[in-house]
């Protein structure tokens, strides 16, 4: 994998990496495309995909109640930054 | 002997017959954790203040004659599990700053049932590793050989049990991060039946794959706190609603009969011989409790790790998109515009395996590339999920070594990913299917103790724990302490 495509996956991940660093993943990444590679070797043809551990189960649902306090402060007070209720960001609309 | 060197069920006596107070064991055991944390650093936070009150108050429950059987017994949990008002950092720097503004379930449950948080142990960042030297706070030791790893992910835990830091740790398992780390240190490691535990709390990091549970010295000690800690959880729907069978009632469970499967593919490749051994010894302790011993085979288990390699990472980059430096977790200086300021904050919050992580999965689920990699890994999936379910119409249990080898030296298996992943070819078989799996200590090479893996179906914990506990009674590996720990 060369440093343009391992570049263009860092983007599409949203992650600053320098050029050493996209020189590194992109050794270690084709070394575990190698590895997954050997999947090509499983005869698949008629599997379905396996969708959950453990099949037969299905999804849990309730009643569709509130059933949770409003608890914004307590969960702002982790924001790097936060005011009047509200999450700060760098200005999107000039 | 000592305290710190009894089982939870002898501490839970000893506090009920009033021979020691919850403040005394806290105390006693905070002291061993400070001692031990320079060479070991086997924890990311020490909790000494609100476990010496959560102490007092179970003196205080035990003196007005409440009971339980985890009252004022201490616990240690994984630095994944959030933890109300106390940071919760999955050893990342990313979490560094976070406390967490609620408790995860497991946590809330053997805090109701007046258990003592004594810390938050260390572990490879977003449980990422199969070593424990991806911890943003530096790698943890092994009790049995400090220049050895621990295993991981949940190597704090694996290592502070060992140590006899605390008798009991919650853990989890992603594709071995319970059982390989409580292998390499000679301790007692669960991983249940995927949804027996609730998620709820528990940091996501492969979702359909991530299960708590829990490392302990015994596999008695782990049966009373699967107890407490399994059941459905209205807050996480992949928890399955089926009852909480009484494990340590059926620990008795008779080993006669038992059908035992020892899987061909194990054996063949890349097990150390030594390893090998003591594997068979272990059988033949099975053989001379009535059990019989027949090989079977899952033709498609080699594919496992290429699989999983797929599986994990796509769910991976998934689970750890939230972290935006927006809402909560680290932000980067100075972000010039909203693109910056994502990237550079996931950029430096992010150690180099988890964004190696992120990377092989957004990679495998981009355009042009789902169908041949995610689609066809699912495709593996279920044929291995197929290949334990007709195992599992011949034998009651499988059982095989852990891991390949013993502990090895810190920075052995930094330098290829590749390399690391091979660690866990035993463990991830039981992710992928979602399967119960029990490691327990079946002996030592040279100084070095080496785990025997149990895996059942489906929610076959009773019988995995009862035959750990039948192998405990017969031998005594399960209660050796590394030099220096006594």
């Amino acid at each position: 994998m060369d440093r343009d495509s391992v570049a263009a996956i860092a983007h599409l991940a949203r992650l600053e990496l320098d050029e050493p660093e996209l020189a590194a993943y992109g050794e270690s990444l084709t070394r575990i495309l190698g590895l997954v590679g050997e999947l090509d070797r499983a005869d698949t043809a008629g599997v379905a995909p396996m969708a959950h551990p453990l099949a037969g189960l299905s999804q849990a649902l309730r009643p569709d109640e509130v059933t949770e306090r409003d608890e914004r402060d307590r969960y702002q007070a982790n924001a790097p930054r936060a005011e009047a209720g509200l999450y700060i960001v760098p200005k999107v609309i000039e | 002997m000592s305290w710190h060197a009894k089982t939870l069920t002898q501490l839970a006596a000893a506090l009920r017959a009033k021979e020691l107070s919850s403040v005394e064991l806290t105390r006693l055991l905070l002291k061993r954790i400070e001692s031990a944390q320079p060479t070991l650093n086997a924890f990311v936070s020490v909790t000494s203040e609100t476990a010496l009150a959560q102490a007092a108050a179970a003196d205080r429950a035990l003196a007005s004659g409440r009971t339980g059987p985890l009252l004022g017994l201490p616990i240690i949990h994984k630095d994944i599990f959030c933890t109300d008002g106390v940071r919760t950092t999955c050893g990342s720097r990313m979490l560094d700053n976070f406390v967490a503004p609620y408790d995860a379930t497991v946590v809330a449950k053997l805090k109701a049932a007046g258990m003592v948080m004594l810390g938050k142990a260390n572990m490879d960042e977003f449980a990422m590793g199969s070593s424990n030297e991806t911890s943003f706070y530096g790698p943890v030791h092994n009790p049995w050989d400090p220049r050895l790893v621990p295993g991981g992910s949940s190597g704090g835990s694996a290592a502070a049990v060992a140590a006899r830091l605390g008798p009991v740790a919650t853990a989890t398992d992603t594709g071995g991060s319970i059982r390989q780390p409580a292998a390499l240190c000679g301790v007692t490691g669960l991983k249940p039946t995927y949804g027996r535990v609730s998620r709820y709390g528990m940091i996501a990091f492969a979702s359909s794959l991530d299960q708590g549970g829990i490392i302990a010295t015994s596999a008695e000690d782990v049966a009373l706190l699967l107890g407490a800690i399994a059941g459905f959880d209205s807050h996480d729907s992949t928890s399955v609603d089926r009852p909480v069978p009484d494990y340590v009632a059926a620990l008795g469970q008779p080993m006669a009969g038992l059908k035992i499967g020892v899987l061909k593919e194990f054996f063949d490749t890349g097990l150390d011989s030594r390893n090998a051994q003591r594997v068979r010894d272990a059988l033949t302790v099975y053989e001379r409790l009535g059990a019989s011993i027949r090989e079977v085979s899952l033709p498609n288990i080699g594919l496992s790790v290429p699989a999983y390699y797929v599986v994990a990472p796509a769910e991976c980059s998934s689970n750890l998109a939230r972290y935006d430096g927006v809402r909560f977790g680290y932000r980067c200086k100075d972000p010039r515009d909203l693109t910056d300021l994502y990237r550079r904050s996931r950029g430096e919050g992010f150690g180099a395996e988890v964004k190696r992580r992120i990377m092989t999965g957004t990679y495998v689920l981009s355009a042009g590339y789902y169908d041949a990699y995610y689609l066809k890994a699912q495709k593996v999936r279920q044929l291995i999920a197929n290949d334990f379910e007709r195992a599992f119409s011949e034998v009651d249990a499988i059982m095989g070594p852990t891991t390949p080898t013993p502990a090895f030296e810190l920075g052995a298996k930094t330098s290829d990913p590749v390399t690391m992943y091979l660690n866990d070819i035993y463990t991830i078989g039981a992710n992928l299917a979602g399967l119960p799996a029990v490691s327990i200590p079946c002996g030592f090479v040279g100084a070095l103790p080496v785990g025997l893996q149990i895996i059942g179906p489906h929610f076959a914990e009773e019988r995995l724990l009862a035959a750990a506990h039948a192998y405990q009674r017969e031998t005594d590996w399960h209660r050796r302490i590394p030099p220096g720990y006594e």
